[in-house]
C-alpha cells in the first residue's frame, strides 16, 4: 500500500488526459452551439483571452521570472518558463522577423491535440484557438499588444503546430480621469 | 485523402501514450472556470446548468473509458458490478484525480444505490458557489463522467451530485443491472 500511497500524484498537477479530454468536449460543445468554424474560433479566442487575463497573475506570482528587455526575452519567456509551466511543453521560438518584432512558436506536440482528429470540412477550425487568446490576454496585461495567430495546424496536415506573434505596440497604462 | 494532398495522420495509426503527462491545476482550473461561465450564460437555471455540464462530462467520460481499459486492465473488461464499482473508486479515480475516492458506500435502504463521496473533488476546489445558487455543485461534471463510464460498460446508470459530507455521487444503477448480477452471483 505504501508504495501505491507514494504514487498519488502531485496536488498543483493534473491527469494531462482529463485536461485534453475537457477541452476537447468545450470545442464539441462549442461546435454543436455555434455550427460554424470561425465562430468557434472566436468564441474560443474569447475564453483563452479571458485565461490569459487571470493566468498572468498566477505566472508572476510563481515564475518569478524578472523584467523582459525586448521582445526576444519575451519570447523566451513564454516558450520555456510559460508553456514549459502550464502545459508541460516547451515550443521552439523561431522564424523572427528582421525587425524582431514578430516570431513564431513551433509547438511539436500540442497537448490540447492528442486524441483528436478534425473531421472533413472543418479547413478553417482552429482548434486550440484557445492559445492564442491567452497569449494575447496575458501580454496585454503587461502592457503588450500583440497580434496572435495560427498559421500551420498539425490537425489539419501541415507538419508543425506554429503560432506566430507579432508585436504591435506598448500599451501605456490608462489612467482613471481626474487622476494624476 | 490523396486528392487533399496533405496527408493527416490518424490516430488509429499512432500508439497509445503510456504515461501520465501532467499540467498544471491552475491552467485545469482557468478552462473549467471558463466552461462554467460558458454554460452559465446559456441556460436560466441551477439544474439546467448542472446538466449542462454533466453533458460535457460524458463527453470526456466516453472517450476515457476505453482509454482506461486498455491501458489498466489489458482490454478485459468488468462484468460484476462491485468490481466495476471498485475500478472506478480505485483506478478510474487515481488515472483522473492522482488518487482514490475516499469512500463507497452503498445505500441501507436500497440495492440499487451506491455513493461515492468526496470531500473536495477537483473540479470544486477552486469554485465559491455564490449565495443565490447554493444547491448548485459543478462536480456534476464529474457526475456525467461518471455516468458515461458506467453506461459504456454497459452498467446503465444515472448518476447524480448532491451536497452530502462534501460531494456525493449518487449512482442509481438500472434494475436490469442488478437482476444480471445475481444471476452472475448464483452461478
Amino acid at each position: 500500500m505504501s508504495r501505491q500511497a507514494a504514487r498519488t500524484g502531485d496536488p498543483r498537477k493534473v491527469n494531462g488526459e482529463l485536461f485534453t479530454l475537457t477541452y476537447g468536449a468545450l470545442v464539441a460543445q462549442l461546435m454543436k452551439d455555434y455550427e460554424n468554424d470561425d465562430e468557434v474560433n472566436k468564441q474560443l479566442e474569447k475564453m483563452g483571452y479571458n485565461i490569459g487575463v487571470r493566468i498572468i497573475e498566477d505566472f508572476l506570482a510563481r515564475a518569478n521570472s524578472g523584467r523582459c528587455n525586448d521582445f526576444r526575452d519575451v519570447a523566451d519567456v513564454i516558450s520555456k518558463v510559460a508553456f514549459k509551466m502550464y502545459l508541460g511543453i516547451t515550443p521552439v521560438v523561431s522564424n523572427w522577423s528582421p525587425a524582431g518584432d514578430e516570431f513564431s512558436l513551433l509547438l511539436e506536440n500540442n497537448p490540447l491535440t492528442d486524441f483528436v482528429e478534425l473531421p472533413e470540412g472543418h479547413d478553417s477550425l482552429n482548434y486550440s484557438n484557445i492559445l492564442c487568446g491567452v497569449l494575447k490576454g496575458a501580454l496585454e496585461m503587461i502592457q503588450m499588444d500583440v497580434d496572435v495567430k495560427f498559421v500551420q495546424d498539425h490537425l489539419k496536415g501541415d507538419n508543425i503546430t506554429e503560432v506566430r506573434l507579432k508585436f504591435i505596440k506598448r500599451l501605456e497604462d490608462a489612467v482613471p480621469v481626474g487622476e494624476d | 485523402m490523396a486528392s487533399i494532398g496533405k496527408q493527416k495522420a490518424s490516430n488509429l495509426d499512432k500508439s497509445l501514450s503510456k504515461g501520465k503527462p501532467e499540467v498544471n491545476v491552475a491552467t485545469f482550473a482557468l478552462l473549467f472556470s471558463e466552461i462554467v461561465q460558458y454554460c452559465q450564460n446559456r441556460v436560466y437555471t441551477v439544474p439546467e446548468l448542472q446538466s449542462k455540464l454533466a453533458e460535457m462530462g460524458q463527453h470526456v467520460g466516453t472517450h476515457l473509458l476505453d482509454v482506461l481499459f486498455v491501458r489498466e486492465k489489458g482490454f478485459k473488461r468488468e462484468i460484476k458490478l462491485l468490481s466495476m464499482l471498485i475500478f472506478i473508486k480505485s483506478n478510474f479515480w487515481k488515472t483522473v484525480y492522482g488518487r482514490e475516492a475516499e469512500k463507497l458506500e452503498q445505500a441501507n435502504d436500497d440495492e440499487r444505490t451506491y455513493y461515492i463521496i468526496e470531500k473536495e473533488p477537483l473540479v470544486n476546489r477552486f469554485i465559491s458557489v455564490p449565495k443565490d445558487k447554493g444547491s448548485l455543485n459543478c462536480a456534476a461534471f464529474t457526475a456525467g463522467m461518471l455516468e458515461a463510464v458506467l453506461n459504456g460498460a454497459n452498467f446503465p446508470a444515472k448518476v447524480t451530485v448532491h451536497w452530502h459530507k462534501g460531494t456525493c455521487f449518487m449512482i442509481k444503477f438500472d434494475e436490469s443491472v442488478i437482476a444480471r448480477d445475481k444471476m452472475i452471483d448464483s452461478r
